[in-house]
């Protein structure tokens, strides 16, 4: 299980970092968003997987799953929701004051930091 | 902290305080205010000549850094006291000078007065302190000190190539100098100076020996001007003449020559030294002189002179070295030279200081510098008159003036040098004094030109901007002090040999006495017919001689079309740099944050891949593995699938579709992965952010064509790279199991410490409870940036309906 997780997540963080070296702003958002969940998956998966019940007392188990890395991954949802409603709300008042979500059309011209 | 670190910050604590003073009394000069504070200095380190005069130093140590061996170590010995008394000395004469120099209405003077005491504070802290570290951080200060008063008239563009190209020469020397401390502080283990000095022979025999002196030497020949280094100096003169009297005369200039002489227990036996210190000084000094013979502003004149006699005094303390060398006082035979560097010291910075002042004078009364405009102004102004006489006499070596005495002496150094029988001198000796002679008859047709084209001649009254009269007593003072002290000097220097001049020597040469030993210096005019005296008389008829046929050999200076050719590699370096440098950063600064992107991502695989291979860390186990079910295998392809799909996807809405497909696959993932809080938060969050998208571009107006994605292979090859990277990480942490994991805590403690039976949310909010804070202080974040975002655009729709 632990080895075709590692390819998946391969997968994905190789889906998001070709979307985000792309040039429509909107694709890049998507990006950094295949990109969380394959850090999600990654740490995870490095607790290493299904040995033991949830992480809940009242299960009364032998063992239980880490609940270290759920409790990271926890918080790494909420930060990257955070991040990634930003970038839309960015990239949507650009799209509606500039016209295009297109990077390169984006960029600053010389002498106009 | 003791009364000697007040009296050294005093300046600096001053500086604080200037600003208010000139804004609480703007009716008095803001100088008067200063003035009482380089005076009262100047008392309180008078008294120190008791102490060193009797061979005694005084050392206050005051705790900085002390486990780095950095510590604010102040001690004062003869050389120290020396360099003190001229800057607290010259500089009560100066600030005195520019209170009628500067005009309260016109200039800035608060900030003036500011930087002059921030130069003379650190100037204070160079010269007293112990450490070199302490020294080091002083030196510096007294080139900004001097890069920001050299630029202080900002407006002018001369100014500010000035105030940068002194910046550049010495900062690039003093960073050298740093390199220099810190090979020195490897082999001897310690910043002190003094401990440095116990450790000389040590120092001597260490491989890296020649590198560290050499780096030394790099940082004293720039700030004291020294070929090919001078160049900064002339420009230098841009700075207000109080300052150009000061900093580039008196005292900063001499920083240089101070840290030879301060070194020179600890690097001075070796033949590298005596050549480089004597060969940089003479040469210097030729090139000063000859340079100065061709200049038309008094100030440039004067300026080449300080380059000159810089060199002339740097030349004497590596002539004076070769005493070292032979370890015994020798009757004084090769001590000479060091007695002639030290008195020299005192004395251009008396008569240069009263010269740069006549020139302030000059250019204050008459509105101009130039020497072919000016002329006979010895009518008009005779005060001014008979202390450029003084000054210039001096100059040239001409008795009874001071300076006839440390020109005899350093002929004297020079003549004895070449009779040394070791460090080759016995084949390229002769060389010093036949420059040295040289020199000095260009030092003598400058000196004559100074006084005689300004004073003497013909008046043209129509080339001068004011009608030219005697400067106000005020601005007299402070030269009529100085050319007395010329004069004084001149017919009883031995008021100096103990007091000054012997105790600074024990500084400069400490090995060559036994305790309690002193040397004993005697100045004396007459010492019957000898060479030195031969050669000066050859100075002053051969001077004279040149000095009337100027027009007739003034040709010489045309053979030199690239006379300035140190200045133009300078600018020509200078420019090139600027230009390289901006090439290079366009190269890769494009502006297009995919060019960024791509940098990030190379390096991320490079790095890890290396980091991955290099520490032999990539492993492949497929044991102790979790069984895989074929639901899995579903839930995997779907994500799979779904996220290459997006790659190709055309149109918005698809990729937003596709990317929900994913979050809510791996929401599942959690559930079978035993992660009920997860999939919870997932399911939400993937539920809100998909409608965010929704929101924010679904109704957005098409109003353009969806551009088309073309492929690109070289992103593609990053891509995967990144993938690739990251799989190999994924299954090297799973193979590589080193250590327990510290989850075991949690999970005895989760409810004997925090009384719950979530683990994840008892970790959450109890033992990693900061965490969640910020977590929660990042959404703060984010929620008030797109709230401002949005007001953004309702307060710009206002412009520009009012613009309307």
């Amino acid at each position: 299980m632990e080895i075709l997780m590692a390819f998946l997540i391969g997968i994905l963080f190789m889906a998001a970092t070709y979307l985000m070296l792309s040039k429509s702003l909107l694709r890049i958002i998507i990006g950094t968003g295949l990109l969380s969940h394959g850090a999600h998956l990654l740490i995870l998966t490095m607790g290493g997987l299904k040995r033991g019940a949830p992480p809940l007392l009242g299960e009364h188990a032998a063992t239980y799953v880490d609940p270290l890395p759920q409790a990271l991954i926890l918080t790494a949802i909420v930060i990257s929701f955070g991040v990634t409603s930003f970038f839309l709300v960015l990239a949507y008042r650009a799209y509606q004051e500039l016209g295009t979500d297109n990077m390169d059309r984006l960029r600053g011209k010389e002498g106009h930091e | 902290m003791s009364f000697l670190h007040l009296a050294v910050l005093s300046p600096l604590l001053l500086a604080i305080i200037i600003p208010f003073i000139h804004t609480y009394f703007k009716n008095i000069h803001t100088g008067w205010f200063l003035l009482p504070l380089p005076a009262v200095l100047f008392v309180y380190f008078l008294k120190f000549i008791g102490t060193t005069g009797s061979g005694g130093t005084v050392m206050e140590t005051m705790p900085w850094i002390s486990s780095l061996g950095i510590d604010f170590t102040l001690k004062v010995d003869g050389l120290g006291l020396l360099f003190a008394l001229l800057i607290t000395g010259i500089g009560a004469l100066v600030v005195l000078y520019s209170i009628y120099y500067l005009n309260p209405n016109k200039e800035k003077l608060n900030t003036f007065y500011v930087f002059l005491l921030l130069f003379m504070g650190a100037m204070l802290g160079v010269v007293l302190s112990d450490n070199l570290i302490v020294l080091y951080a002083f030196w510096e200060l007294t080139s900004f000190s001097s890069f920001l008063l050299i630029g202080f008239w900002n407006q002018r563009e001369r100014s500010r190539y000035g105030a940068q190209k002194s910046m550049l020469i010495t900062v690039f020397g003093g960073l050298a100098m740093l390199g220099g401390i810190l090979m020195l502080s490897i082999i001897t283990g310690t910043f002190s100076i003094s401990e440095t000095i116990q450790m000389s022979s040590q120092v001597k025999n260490h491989p890296l020996f020649t590198m560290t002196l050499i780096l030394f030497l790099l940082g004293a020949f720039t700030k004291s001007a020294q070929f090919p280094f001078h160049i900064w100096l002339p420009d230098a003169m841009e700075a207000p003449t109080p300052v150009s009297a000061y900093l580039h005369s008196a005292t900063m200039v001499k920083a240089g020559i101070y840290l030879v002489a301060r070194m020179t227990p600890v690097f001075a036996d070796s033949a590298t030294w005596v050549w480089l210190v004597t060969g940089a000084g003479v040469i210097t000094l030729f090139w000063g002189s000859f340079s100065a013979v061709k200049q038309t502003d008094l100030k440039a004149i004067l300026a080449f002179s300080t380059v000159s006699q810089l060199g002339m005094i740097m030349s004497l303390l590596g002539a004076g070295a070769a005493a070292l060398h032979y370890g015994t006082i020798n009757d004084g035979y090769y001590l000479v030279a060091v007695t002639a560097a030290v008195f020299h010291l005192i004395n251009h910075a008396t008569f240069k200081g009263s010269l740069f002042m006549v020139t302030g004078i000059i250019d204050h009364e008459t509105g101009t510098r130039d020497i072919r405009k000016l002329g006979g102004l010895m009518n008009f102004m005779p005060i001014t008159f008979t202390l450029a006489i003084i000054g210039t006499f001096s100059m040239a070596g001409i008795p009874p003036f001071n300076g006839f005495l440390s020109k005899e002496m350093f002929f004297t150094g020079m003549l004895r040098l070449a009779e040394m029988d070791s460090f080759h001198m016995d084949t390229w000796g002769l060389l010093f004094p036949i420059i040295a002679w040289t020199a000095s008859v260009f030092t003598f047709i400058y000196s004559m030109m100074y006084v005689f084209k300004t004073f003497t001649g013909k008046h043209h009254p129509e080339k001068l901007k004011k009608k030219p009269h005697e400067a106000p007593i005020g601005m007299l003072i402070s030269p009529i002090i100085l050319a007395s002290l010329v004069i004084l000097f001149g017919i009883f220097p031995n008021l100096l040999s103990d007091t000054i001049l012997s105790p600074a020597m024990e500084a400069i040469m400490p090995s060559l006495l036994e305790n309690g030993d002193g040397f004993n210096v005697h100045i004396s005019f007459w010492h019957g017919p000898t060479l030195e005296l031969l050669m000066t008389f050859a100075v002053i008829t051969i001077g004279i001689v040149l000095y009337k046929f100027l027009p007739k050999w003034a040709g010489i200076y045309r053979l030199f079309p690239d006379r300035l050719a140190l200045n133009h590699l300078y600018d020509r370096g200078l420019k090139a740099i600027h230009l390289v440098a901006k090439k290079i950063t366009k190269s890769y600064m494009t502006g297009f944050i995919r060019s960024y992107l791509v940098y990030i991502f190379s390096f991320f695989i490079l790095i890890l891949t290396f980091t991955l291979l290099y520490k032999n860390a990539f492993a492949f186990d497929v044991s102790n593995t979790a069984p895989v079910h074929i639901m899995e295998i579903v839930l995997m392809l779907i994500i799979a699938v779904s996220s290459i799909t997006i790659l190709f996807a055309k149109s918005r809405l698809t990729s937003i579709i596709l990317l929900g497909a994913v979050g809510y696959t791996v929401a599942l993932f959690f559930v079978i992965f035993r992660a009920p809080d997860l999939a919870l938060t997932q399911l939400v969050i993937e539920t809100v952010s998909v409608a965010l998208f929704l929101l924010a571009f679904y109704h957005l107006p098409k109003i353009r064509p969806e551009e088309r994605i073309r492929f690109k292979a070289a992103n593609a090859l990053i891509s995967i790279g990144v993938g690739a990277v990251v799989t190999m990480i994924a299954l090297s942490a799973h193979s590589n199991k080193m250590f327990r994991s510290i989850s075991e805590f949690y999970v005895e403690n989760t409810y004997k410490k925090a009384g719950g039976e979530n683990m994840v949310n008892v970790i959450l909010v109890d033992f990693r409870g900061f965490d969640t804070m910020f977590e929660i202080t990042v959404l703060g974040i984010a929620a008030l940036g797109i709230f401002a975002m949005i007001k953004l655009r309702l307060t710009r729709g206002k412009d520009l309906d009012e613009n309307k």
